[in-house]
């Protein structure tokens, strides 16, 4: 293989017949600058999404006659059995506080109360909101007679708020499967057009395949060049969606980032990442549809 | 020389080939996806250094019978030898350089559309690996002998039908193959440059190839009075040494 040599014959089909090439060229510009915006709005939903699922924790009630030492037990045994991420005590002052933030304005009726009715509480977190019922059953394991039991007799009640769980639990994961179809379909259709395009630009000039078949050049001698020529228009292409992209970023997102609740999400796709991804996808698509497309007008 | 392929041994020098017909057709039927019969049992022999006119209405099998030599299809029955070789049987891989062996011209040129005149014939010897210093110096050369030294510049579209057959010939004759295929290559052309053509492939001949033109035109057959094969239906109808274009 003579590299620059094929390297001069990419340019010169560039530059004598920029048509066919330019359609290549608008169609990956156009679907790497859509998934350039789809790609960061995807990661930021579902970066949401995980944060709403994080909300999802376990209610351990303490027994008012329950003593210091055995509070102080019951939060290093729940400490312990797996899947706990983090536990937060929640004295009866703080309860209260809780319930008069949570009441707003109807927060007087509280001081009508005969001291202070609420227990002391643990919050559970957990690593993973699906393990909620281990977690569950390692408070409350079952014992030899069958019979669920406590961990320990400081426990009054166990609460996960089972409505709002279920309810989270189903709406994110809807969400995400929506999210992940619609990235797939999103691909495809980008794939698709992009292979459609190339063909195109490649059907034009079969006629000059065929001559270069007729005076006896090789499959590789015809199709490097074109396989070139589609890295160099891919590359291009990609580079200019990632300037368009930057430009949008610098000039519109960043600005008004502290408005999109989802711009703001802390998991956003790093910028640098998304133009590595973009541009090595856009080059690869565009170099290998060249490749395998020619193979059509190969065949003797 | 690079051109010459130790596989296909045109010139005759290898054992075995010595003395076998530059192109042998042996009971060779071609039929088309459809059921069109191009050839139908066409068995010939042309010797190495002849120019032979193939002759014969539109559709009789001319133009099957050059596709066939350049492996662009092959025979349904029959064989093909190029050299004593049979064609048939060389791999897939082994196409291209049966094809550089094989000067072609066409009616249509088949020039490349995106390159000069001097690029179109540097072609031909790109593709078999011909430094640049030799491309350098035989590419003026042969477009010199086909009279084109003015226009190495140009671009298919900036010639006339003359000019461009003649850019086709360069090409097909600039690595010096064994052997020339032409297929109506005058047909578009007006009689006074098909004859500059014509002696073109003349000269070719007498410096050794072996031509082979495919061609309607019966006062250049009539005029050149060389071996005709004339064909009808994908028969041959008639093999006439030093013929006419009507038997």
């Amino acid at each position: 293989m003579r590299p620059f040599f094929f390297l001069r014959e990419a340019l010169r089909a560039l530059r004598r017949n920029a048509a066919p090439s330019l359609a290549a060229f608008a169609t990956i510009l156009i679907t790497a600058l859509v998934l350039g915006v789809f790609i960061p709005v995807v990661r930021a939903a579902t970066a949401k999404t995980n944060e709403v699922r994080n909300k999802i924790e376990l209610e351990v009630f303490i027994n008012d006659d329950a003593t210091r030492a055995e509070v102080r037990e019951l939060g290093n045994m729940i400490s312990e059995i797996r899947h706990v991420e983090s536990i937060d005590y929640i004295s009866k002052a703080q309860a209260l506080r809780i319930l008069r933030q949570r009441l707003g304005e109807k927060s007087s009726i509280t001081e009508d109360l005969p001291g202070n009715p609420l227990p002391r509480s643990y919050r559970i977190k957990l690593d993973d909101p699906q393990n909620v019922d281990v977690v569950k059953s390692g408070l409350q394991p079952t014992a030899a007679n069958g019979e669920p039991r406590y961990i320990s007799p400081a426990i009054q009640e166990i609460k996960d708020r089972e409505d709002d769980t279920e309810k989270i639990l189903s709406a994110t994961s809807t969400i995400k499967i929506l999210l992940a179809s619609l990235a797939g379909l999103l691909v495809l259709a980008s794939v698709l057009l992009v292979a459609n395009t190339i063909r195109l630009s490649i059907f034009a000039r079969r006629r000059e395949v065929e001559v270069m078949r007729l005076v006896g050049a090789t499959n590789w001698f015809i199709r490097w060049p074109f396989v070139i020529e589609g890295l160099l228009v891919g590359f291009v292409a990609g580079l200019v969606a990632v300037a368009l992209l930057w430009l949008a970023k610098v000039t519109v997102v960043d600005p008004w980032s502290d408005r999109f609740a989802l711009i703001a999400a802390p998991e956003t796709v790093e910028f640098g990442l998304l133009v590595v991804v973009l541009l090595a996808a856009a080059t690869a698509v565009s170099a290998l549809g060249s490749g395998i497309t020619l193979r059509r007008f190969l065949r003797v | 020389m690079a051109a010459i392929d130790e596989t296909l041994d045109l010139a005759g020098t290898a054992r075995g080939t010595r003395g076998r017909p530059a192109v042998e057709l042996r009971d060779a039927t071609v039929v088309y996806p459809g059921g069109n019969v191009g050839l139908d049992g066409v068995s010939v022999a042309i010797e190495r250094g002849e120019f032979t006119f193939l002759v014969g209405p539109t559709g009789c099998g001319k133009s099957t019978f050059i596709r066939l030599l350049l492996r662009e299809i092959e025979p349904s029955r029959g064989q093909v030898f190029i050299a004593g070789r049979d064609i048939g049987a060389l791999p897939r891989r082994k196409i291209p350089k049966l094809r550089r062996n094989i000067g072609v011209v066409f009616q249509d040129y088949k020039l490349l559309p995106n390159r000069t005149v001097y690029d179109n014939v540097a072609y031909s010897l790109q593709v078999i690996g011909e430094s640049r210093s030799t491309i350098k110096s035989k590419v003026p050369q042969i477009l010199r002998m086909v009279g084109l030294s003015t226009k190495l510049n140009a671009y298919p579209d900036e010639l006339s039908g003359g000019e461009q057959q003649r850019v086709s010939l360069a090409r097909a004759f600039v690595n010096q193959p064994p052997l020339l295929l032409a297929d109506e290559p005058t047909g578009n052309l007006d009689p006074e440059t098909s004859l500059g053509i014509m002696q073109l492939i003349y000269r070719i001949n007498r410096a050794g190839t072996t031509v082979i033109v495919a061609t309607h035109d019966s006062e250049m057959v009539d005029r050149m009075r060389r071996r005709v094969i004339e064909m009808n239906e994908g028969r041959v109808v008639r093999d006439q040494m030093g013929g006419g274009y009507r038997a």
